[in-house]
């Protein structure tokens, strides 16, 4: 690795990028636009189902049959593994779950009486049975911004990782100027660091001007330390463009290059997190979601905006990102293809 | 003298088509050597395979007595056929890039000095002409200071102006003693600017030699031309070989003398009459036929 060979294609790169000024005031106007869109639409709204959290003992079906209360239509009951239940008695204190009910042993439930949909919860559940002791439970709710301002943002910064880094390669291979360069002493390693250490740069101002924006315009929670976010944010990032790079690595049209990209970025989008939780989805989606890159991101950015995580908290999923990040940059260089045909 | 670069036994197979069927040569050191063929000969991809760009079937090329590598990475200097540039970067950054590229080279205002292109530093690539980008590929392909220079058909699509003047850069860096290979279409550009010759045609070298050897060798006579409108009759009636026969008619023999009086003696007028001596093109439709290529 060169370093002066790949800053001489990084600030070619970034030349090239900062001068095109529509397509930088799109990368900049896009995010902000959405993130302000939807903290408008979703802003003070609760999601609008009751979720009521079960444990049973395993394998039992959440029905009336196990308990008069399950028979209760248009709730969401969900079960929850018994090794989740301080998780969940957290989720009750922070209004992401109505009410969780315990049923293994003599009937228990934890309910925010804080939260209106947990007051109502309570009420369906004591009109169904009673003989449930009840467990206290207290928290400021977590509005459904704070949530999805993670997610939007994330989403934001997947999007502009994988499609940023993976057309520009594409196009330059298309164009002949990768082969070009495969004619002087640059690696395909140098030029791949070259591109994600440019795309970054843009990617991570990009999101700390939304940021900013939001956080003048927008009442939304962070609990944690904004550096550790930023950290969290960066190395996310890094994962995401390694990917996006390896999908470039070989593809010689535009048009794959983006039907590849898609069929990458959608399951993102709806398995890490974006939009809604998975708590509830089969364990099997719950842990592949654990290998997509926002995922990971998601979580710990959740954790240390909602909950005030610290560095030791999320280092299990910083190093996870990291460690995506080497193994996708490593394919792509060991793979990567400087001509078209 | 050892050869700067050598190519033994050259294959390359693509899935419909032999591109290149076993080709050898070797290039000394500080010579124009001029790879010439028609389209679809070859010509190209055995330049790729030298440029270490294209991988070969089979065979060998040399730099310097040893495979391609590191060093030849540094010391070659490449100008492919059709290179797009980054956009929205300017000449003098491009030059700036690439030089970092190397170990050492030339300095950027050197290489812009030397292909005139001091006047159109700080111009967007985007907005060069043709034969402007031409000469910031080769600046590009100099930046390095190259010991062995690649142009592949480098004055395709320039006007006279241009081609004449990429020429006489083209022997100012050969004045410098740099080897240089050659590709094109233009035999005028090959007897101009190379001191050997390959011809090549179907994915093999059919000719070599410098250009007065192989005209010599092939050729014994001269070319009578006149306008098609000085015959009465048909030309190919005559007695005499026509090679061609359009507007203008063009007559090969070895002794002049006979063939005027023939052509008197059958009422041709001679006024317009011009003798010329058999060039590259005529040795080039000679080996590879008259024929349009599909």
């Amino acid at each position: 690795m060169n370093l002066r060979r790949m800053l001489a294609v990084l600030q070619a790169r970034n030349f090239e990028f900062l001068r095109d000024r529509s397509t930088l005031v799109f990368n900049v106007l896009l995010p902000l636009g959405l993130v302000i869109a939807f903290a408008v639409i979703f802003g003070g709204q609760q999601r609008p189902l009751f979720k009521i959290g079960v444990v049973s003992a395993a394998e039992t079906a959440l029905d009336a049959g196990l308990h008069p209360f399950l028979g209760t239509r248009h709730v969401d009951f969900y079960r929850v593994p018994a090794a989740e239940l301080d998780d969940t008695i957290r989720k009750v204190e922070r209004h992401q779950v109505d009410l969780l009910l315990d049923l293994r042993d003599a009937p228990r439930y934890w309910v925010n009486a804080d939260s209106p949909k947990g007051y109502l919860a309570e009420k369906l559940l004591l009109e169904s049975a009673t003989g449930a002791s009840r467990q206290p439970v207290s928290g400021a709710a977590v509005r459904y911004v704070d949530w999805l301002l993670p997610g939007v943002l994330g989403m934001n910064m997947m999007f502009s990782c994988l499609f940023g880094v993976g057309y520009v390669v594409v196009r330059y291979r298309k164009s002949g100027f990768l082969r070009r360069l495969s004619a002087t002493p640059l690696t395909a390693m140098e030029f791949g660091v070259a591109q994600v250490v440019s795309r970054l740069g843009l990617c991570l101002g990009v999101s700390v001007l939304v940021y900013a924006v939001l956080a003048l315009l927008v009442d939304f929670r962070n609990d944690g330390s904004l550096l550790l976010l930023f950290l969290t944010a960066a190395i996310g990032a890094i994962s995401m463009i390694a990917l996006g790079f390896m999908v470039a690595a070989r593809i010689t049209s535009e048009e794959l290059a983006n039907g590849v990209l898609n069929l990458l970025s959608w399951p993102m989008m709806l398995l890490s997190g974006v939009w809604f939780s998975l708590e509830g989805a089969p364990g099997w989606l719950r842990i592949a979601a654990e290998a997509l890159p926002l995922t990971q991101l998601l979580n710990a950015a959740r954790a240390i905006m909602l909950d005030g995580a610290g560095l030791a908290d999320i280092l299990p999923r910083l190093a996870a990102l990291a460690a995506m990040a080497a193994l996708f940059l490593s394919i792509a260089a060991a793979g990567f293809r400087w001509r078209a045909d | 003298m050892e050869p700067i670069l050598e190519v033994r036994d050259l294959v390359k197979q693509y899935p419909a088509v032999r591109a290149v069927d076993g080709v050898s040569f070797t290039i000394a050191p500080g010579i124009c050597f001029g790879l010439l063929g028609p389209n679809g000969a070859g010509k190209t991809t055995t330049v790729e395979i030298m440029e270490g760009v294209t991988p070969a079937t089979s065979g060998q090329v040399l730099y310097r007595g040893e495979p391609l590598g590191a060093r030849f990475r540094a010391e070659a200097g490449i100008q492919f056929q059709k290179t797009a540039l980054q956009d929205f970067v300017t000449v003098r950054e491009t030059l700036a890039m690439f030089r970092h590229l190397y170990p050492a080279g030339r300095d950027v205002d050197e290489v812009m000095r030397l292909c005139s292109l001091e006047a159109l530093a700080d111009r967007d690539n985007r907005k060069l002409s043709g034969g402007q980008m031409q000469r910031l590929l080769l600046a590009v392909a100099l930046v390095n200071d190259p010991q062995v220079l690649f142009l592949d058909e480098p004055t395709t699509g320039l006007d006279p102006q241009a081609r004449r003047n990429f020429w006489d850069l083209i022997r100012s860096i050969k004045a410098e003693r740099r080897t240089i290979l050659l590709t094109t279409h233009y035999m005028e550009e090959a007897y101009y600017l190379c001191d050997v010759i390959a011809i090549m045609d179907h994915g093999r070298i059919i000719a070599a030699g410098t250009p007065a050897r192989l005209l010599a060798q092939h050729f014994n006579d001269v070319v009578l031309e006149l306008p098609r409108a000085d015959f009465p009759g048909d030309p190919q009636q005559f007695p005499l070989p026509v090679l061609a026969s359009g507007v203008r008619v063009e007559i090969s023999t070895a002794d002049v003398e006979t063939a005027l009086r023939t052509l008197l003696e059958r009422g041709v007028s001679l006024r317009r009459l011009q003798i010329r001596p058999r060039n590259l093109e005529d040795l080039f439709l000679e080996l590879t036929g008259r024929e349009l290529r599909t």
